[in-house]
Formats: structure tokens, C-alpha cells, sequence
């Protein structure tokens, strides 16, 4: 891990008798995409609220960019980038106004440039609450990116968007890694984590229940791995045969479909009984399990 | 541009763009005035003595007591004073700025009523214009500050109407726009003494319209003032970026100290 830029250790927030964030520690690397996941109450937006000033720890430390968000909110301001899940935008104020508003804040002269790039500029003396939800979503995220922050924090980015939209977002986001941006994403979308984030953390009544990249957090469960073959002669779905490490076996259109605890000894054993049944084979496809799988068997459990 | 300057900008074309401000600011009052105009010195020829400063007052009131509190609820509910915190907007200004833009546009409706209400109504012109202006200024700072108190302290739109018509109506009736604080019962004149409107008018009559004053007349400017600082001071202190966040730094009742000068005013005067 390169030197991280946010760093969590032992924090606790509670609003009166209910725990919100019950002592997580982790630590995020500079130009890391990092998605922070959980179901609703799950403490993410507590989280994410304190590292963004928003709100006071009760415990621990918290630290972005070696600033302390609660003590030091001036500082703070300058290295992190917002985009809210919420307007956040008086509803009569124009891309452009937007744009010198907040600059000027932060300032610096109006980047209306961003606007041209997240085709804006049509929009520009539209008023806010005339936008789309897509404009609405790029010009947030316009505004979060202007004065260059170290670290951007995008809570549910794609939330309403249609598909092209949240492409160009996602493509928005590689750009800013590759530009040496931190991210921190919170988001319901399990496939938009698994496809942007570098590391996911996977909040659960407080806690922190699982961290690591996609591919280790599937790794880690019990998760079986589905295998769908479809043969010439169908021989597989005629024939309920059994094979190695399978622990369940269904059927869908020409396909039969295996779920498997080891496909090391089920896809081979798979191969080989459609040859001796003179079969041919026509696909043959492994899916790992998802990270949605394994978030749904972490919330489950 | 600085920040200031541009955040007062951008809350001055809001006082037009946004159509509950406009009718606030400017259609509201402007048609009352017209109506009253139209009506009242038929049935109390001396109206024309205080119309000006009545209609001004009656402005003043429609655009702080009832305009200004609105928008910081649906600013703090919607997540805006959130963005505007992330993004280094102090509080100040995002308390201080709307009550300035809105006594731009008072300033606008008070010189179209000032300069028509003669032609139009045969309404008395004020004999004094600095002591005109300076009691429009002090009610405007007023009803300004606590404008803002409500709209710091309410937890929601609807109880936003109700704080301001606590305030609005009494001050209609008893606050000497329609019927002259010495008609009042003794006991209703104390009451009328609570409100922001009951001084101004009594400083107009004394200070601007040569008119005899019920009260010392610059004592009511002073306790305008003083309430319109207490107002903004007060506003600052409980301020709240966030509806979600129920931290707050003092009870809201502590508010109601806004009427200390107000209640000075009662016992010295």
C-alpha cells in the first residue's frame, strides 16, 4: 500500500443512545478508487459526513490529507471535493453562476471550462432546478472537481442516471484516478463498485465486516461458483448425473447449470462425461461469484 | 468579483427570480399599498398623514417577517447550507446577505411608494427625509433580523408560518398602520410596545411626519436597532447547517431574548 491519504482509526459516532459507527479503523491510498458499501443505517454516511467536516467523532482519529476534519475545516475545504447525494444548489442559480459562486469560495477564477467538458455549456444560463437529474450530476460533480481536491468523496454518483451518463461518469472518475485523485465512493451499485473500485470496505451495523479488492472480498466467502454448460445433444440435461463439488444443479433454456465448490475438479469431470456420452460441447461458462453475491451473504448472515 | 460580492449578486437576482420572494418584496406590498390607497382615505381622510410611512412599514414587514424566513428552512432542509459548509461559505454571510439583498429591494418598493403615494393619493409627503430614512433603515434591520431568527430557529416550513404570523398579524393590528397606537386600550399599548411596527411608526410621526410622537421617538430607534442586532446575533449563534444534525449550540427558546430591548423599551419608557 502507497502512503494513505485518509486515515481512520478507532472511530466511534453515536446520536444519543444508538451506535452509528462503532470503532472502524482503515486507511485509504493516495489515487486509490475506494468504495465504501453497506445497506441503509449501516454507519457509511456517518463516516463519510466526519471525514467531509460535516460532523464531529465522539472517538478516534480521523485525519484526510494529515488533517483533522473537525478541528481544522479551513484547511479541509481546499483538499476535498464534495458531491453531495442531495442538490445541495438553490434551485434558481445557473451552471454558471454555480460555477463563479463556489470558486469564488474556494478563491480561485471560475472553471468554466468544466462546464464545456461535462457538456454543460448549452446549460449554462439554465436555472438548477430546469436541469435533468444527469446535468444535475455532472454539474455537482463539476463543482466538487474546480479547485483541483486531493480527495473526492461521491456519495450514490450514478444514482438516476441512465446508462450512457453513468458510462461518461465512470470514464470521469479513471481520468481523475489517472490524475492522481483519491476517490471515495459510497454506493449501493454492487456492479459499479466491483468495476471502479480499487478497494471496497462493506459496512454492517457500524462495523467494518469485510475489506480488501472485490476479488478478495468474493474470494473470502462461501460463495459457489456457477458453471452453465450446453451441449448438440443436450446429454447433460437428459442425464441427472453427478459431478465432483457440485453442491446444487438446475436447468435454464438449453443450459445446465452446476453450482460448484471447486471447478477444478467439477469443470474437467464436466468435460470429460459429455465425450464419453459422444456430446458435443457448444459453451461452456464459469462465473465467479459477484460482489453483490457477497454482500447479500454478509447482510444475510 | 469577491466571494461577498458575488454571493450578494446572486441573492439579489434570487429576490426577483424566485417567485414566492417577488411577491413578497414587491407584489404583496405593492398591492396592498394600491388597495389601501384606493380605499382608506375614503373612509379616514386622515390616513393621508401616514400613509407613506404605514405602507413602507407594512413592506417592510410582508418582505422580512414573511419572505425572508422561508428560504433558510428549504436551504437547511435540502442539503444547501451542507454544500455551502464544504465549500467555506461562512455563516455569516449566508444569514447576513439575504437580509441585505432584501433591504435592496425594500429600498426600491419604499421610493416607488414614497414618490406615487403623493400623486396617486394626495398622501402627505414626510417633512424629514434623514429621520426618514433613518427609521426605515433601523425597522428594516428589525424585522431583517428577526426574519432570520425564525427561519434559524423553525424546524419546518410549517411552523415557519406559523412564527411569522405571531409576529406579522399583531403587528398589523395593533403596531399603528391602520389605527393610532393613543386609541389603543393601556393594556394593548404594552402589547403594542413588543412589536417592531408600534416604534417605527411612532418615530415616523415624531422624527419624519410632523406629526406629534407617542413616545420618545428616538428612544424607538434605538430599541429597533437594538432589537435588529440581538435578532442577528442571536440568529448566528443557534445556527444550524444541517436539518439531520440536531446539535445545536443553544436551545431555541434562547430567541426569545430578542424581546429584551423591546421589553426595556416598556419599562423606561
Amino acid at each position: 500500500m502507497t502512503q494513505p491519504i485518509i486515515e481512520v482509526t478507532n472511530f466511534r459516532k453515536r446520536y444519543g443512545d444508538f451506535v452509528a459507527v462503532d470503532n472502524i479503523t482503515f486507511a485509504v491510498s493516495r489515487g486509490e478508487i475506494f468504495g465504501l458499501l453497506g445497506p441503509n443505517g449501516a454507519g457509511k454516511t456517518s463516516t463519510l459526513e466526519t471525514l467531509e467536516g460535516l460532523r464531529p467523532a465522539d472517538s478516534g482519529t480521523l485525519r484526510v490529507a494529515g488533517i483533522d476534519p473537525t478541528r481544522e475545516p479551513r484547511q479541509l475545504r481546499h483538499v476535498i471535493g464534495v458531491q453531495l447525494q442531495s442538490s445541495g444548489m438553490p434551485e434558481s442559480m445557473t451552471p454558471a453562476e454555480a460555477m463563479q459562486f463556489f470558486c469564488a469560495y474556494h478563491g480561485i477564477a471560475p472553471r468554466h471550462d468544466l462546464l464545456d467538458r461535462f457538456g454543460l455549456s448549452a446549460k449554462r444560463k439554465t436555472q438548477f432546478h430546469l436541469l435533468s437529474t444527469g446535468q444535475q450530476r455532472r454539474l455537482s460533480l463539476a463543482l466538487a472537481i474546480a479547485h483541483e481536491p486531493q480527495v473526492l468523496f461521491l456519495d450514490e454518483p450514478t444514482a438516476g442516471l441512465d446508462v450512457s451518463s453513468r458510462a461518461e461518469l465512470h470514464t470521469l472518475m479513471r481520468e481523475l484516478q489517472s490524475g492522481g485523485t483519491t476517490i471515495m465512493l459510497a454506493t449501493h451499485d454492487m456492479a459499479e463498485a466491483e468495476e471502479m473500485a480499487d478497494r471496497v470496505a462493506i459496512m454492517l451495523n457500524g462495523r467494518l465486516t469485510a475489506i480488501g479488492t472485490p476479488l478478495e472480498i468474493t474470494a473470502t466467502g462461501a460463495g459457489m461458483t456457477k458453471v452453465s454448460v450446453y451441449t448438440k445433444a443436450a446429454t447433460l440435461l437428459a442425464n441427472h448425473h453427478t459431478f465432483p463439488a457440485v453442491a446444487q444443479r438446475t436447468q435454464k433454456e438449453n443450459y445446465a447449470i452446476y453450482f460448484s465448490s471447486d471447478i477444478a475438479q467439477t469443470v474437467p469431470a464436466l468435460i470429460n462425461y459429455v465425450q464419453a456420452q459422444q456430446d458435443e460441447l457448444i459453451d461452456l461458462r464459469v462465473e465467479r461469484p459477484s460482489l453483490e453475491d457477497r454482500f447479500l451473504e454478509l447482510t444475510n448472515n | 468579483m469577491s466571494a461577498f460580492a458575488n454571493h450578494l449578486s446572486f441573492e439579489l437576482k434570487t429576490g426577483i427570480r424566485n417567485k414566492n420572494l417577488l411577491l413578497m418584496n414587491y407584489l404583496f406590498p405593492l398591492g396592498f399599498y394600491l388597495m389601501m390607497g384606493a380605499i382608506m382615505p375614503g373612509i379616514n381622510p386622515l390616513f393621508r398623514d401616514t400613509m407613506i410611512p404605514a405602507m413602507i412599514t407594512f413592506a417592510i414587514l410582508a418582505a422580512t417577517l414573511l419572505g425572508l424566513p422561508d428560504p433558510l428552512v428549504n436551504a437547511r432542509e435540502t442539503g444547501i447550507f451542507r454544500s455551502y459548509k464544504i465549500n467555506g461559505v461562512p455563516a455569516f454571510s449566508i444569514l447576513f446577505i439575504p437580509g441585505l439583498t432584501t433591504g435592496m429591494h425594500l429600498a426600491v418598493v419604499s421610493l416607488i411608494i414614497t414618490f406615487s403615494a403623493p400623486l396617486l393619493f394626495d398622501a402627505q409627503i414626510p417633512q424629514n427625509g434623514f429621520a426618514f430614512f433613518i427609521t426605515l433603515v433601523a425597522l428594516s434591520i428589525a424585522c431583517s433580523g428577526i426574519g432570520i431568527l425564525i427561519g434559524v430557529i423553525s424546524p419546518s416550513t410549517r411552523l415557519t408560518v406559523l412564527y411569522s404570523q405571531v409576529i406579522f398579524v399583531p403587528s398589523m393590528i395593533l403596531g399603528g398602520l391602520m389605527l393610532p397606537y393613543s386609541m389603543l386600550p393601556a393594556v394593548a399599548q404594552k402589547i403594542a410596545q413588543l412589536m417592531p411596527a408600534t416604534h417605527a411608526m411612532n418615530a415616523f410621526n415624531g422624527l419624519a411626519m410632523g406629526a406629534a410622537a407617542d413616545f420618545n421617538p428616538w428612544a424607538s430607534i434605538i430599541i429597533l436597532a437594538a432589537g435588529g442586532l440581538t435578532a442577528f446575533c442571536l440568529a448566528l449563534f443557534l445556527f444550524s447547517w444541517d436539518s439531520k444534525n440536531s446539535a445545536r449550540r443553544g436551545h431555541p427558546l434562547l430567541a426569545l431574548l430578542v424581546l429584551v430591548p423591546f421589553v426595556a423599551g416598556i419599562l423606561v419608557l
